[in-house]
């Protein structure tokens, strides 16, 4: 008997470009930070038990591995944000052009990035200089 | 002729029932996120010191403590519709999507409700002098 020639779904033959990349990021990003919010969770019952637990969840941020995971995090935070607001005005049927949708692709990435790094420096010289007796 | 209801062909769902609630709440919640995140970490820059005696100040103030339990419900209730929706798309098999649905909706509710419950708790314990000291 011959082979059906069937058709197949769209994601089993079409090309891998920035369209899907920047989409599967999103859902990435969104998962990750999910993980993400066990740890802000943490950090505010540890605050309300009392000092000391909340000095073991400072000890905790403050190790280099958790430290890279929040990096992440700032990162992924952005990413979703920019890219949110990329969707939110699709919904409302901005930007669908190629060239538009292109564009604002790359400003998403490029924003996420700078921000991240932005926040990171201005959180860690503002936590440093007051753990420090007020150096800015 | 058509074996529609009139009533089904005004609602015009077809097979999918419940229409675009989903869709929509996620949305509403992404807009709400969209305020209440950014005030969250530009409080932290403005705030600048993360030791527990400024921290458990900081949220024991009224604006405070009802804006950040709004982030942690609206976090966790944009997180509890994003992870079903990626749930459904990436688990084929019946029984262990039904699993992973549970714990996601169980843990994310732990969550929420451990963290409004942390921050009622600071804002009930601290005395409304002290916090007026505190951000005068």
């Amino acid at each position: 008997m011959a082979q059906l020639e069937r058709p197949l779904s769209p994601f089993m033959h079409y090309r891998w470009q920035y369209t899907n990349t920047l989409s599967i990021l999103h859902r990435l990003t969104g998962v990750f930070m999910s993980l993400g919010l066990m740890l802000l969770v943490y950090w505010l019952v540890a605050a309300a038990t009392g000092i000391e637990a909340y000095d073991a969840a400072l000890n905790l941020f403050s190790m280099a591995v958790v430290k890279v995971a929040l990096f992440l995090w700032m990162l992924s935070f952005y990413y979703h944000f920019f890219n949110g607001i990329r969707h939110l005005c699709w919904d409302i049927g901005w930007g669908f052009e190629r060239s538009v949708a292109r564009k604002s692709g790359w400003l998403v990435f490029i924003s996420a990035i700078v921000l991240s790094i932005l926040t990171w420096m201005c959180l860690s010289l503002r936590i440093y200089a007051s753990a420090n007796g007020g150096l800015v | 002729m058509s074996l529609q209801s009139p009533l089904s062909k005004v609602l015009g769902l077809g097979a999918a029932k419940e229409g675009a609630s989903h869709w929509w709440s996620q949305r509403v919640s992404a807009v709400a996120l969209m305020l209440l995140a950014p005030w969250f970490l530009l409080s932290l820059i403005a705030l600048g010191d993360v030791s527990y005696a400024s921290i458990t100040l900081w949220i024991a103030s009224p604006v405070h403590s009802v804006l950040l339990s709004l982030l942690v419900v609206t976090l966790s209730y944009h997180a509890q519709l994003g992870l079903h929706v990626v749930i459904e798309d990436y688990v084929a098999h019946k029984g262990t999507r039904m699993v992973l649905l549970l714990i996601i909706n169980f843990a994310l509710l732990l969550l929420a409700v451990m963290a409004v419950f942390s921050i009622l708790r600071m804002a009930l314990s601290v005395p409304a002098i002290q916090i007026q000291m505190g951000t005068n």
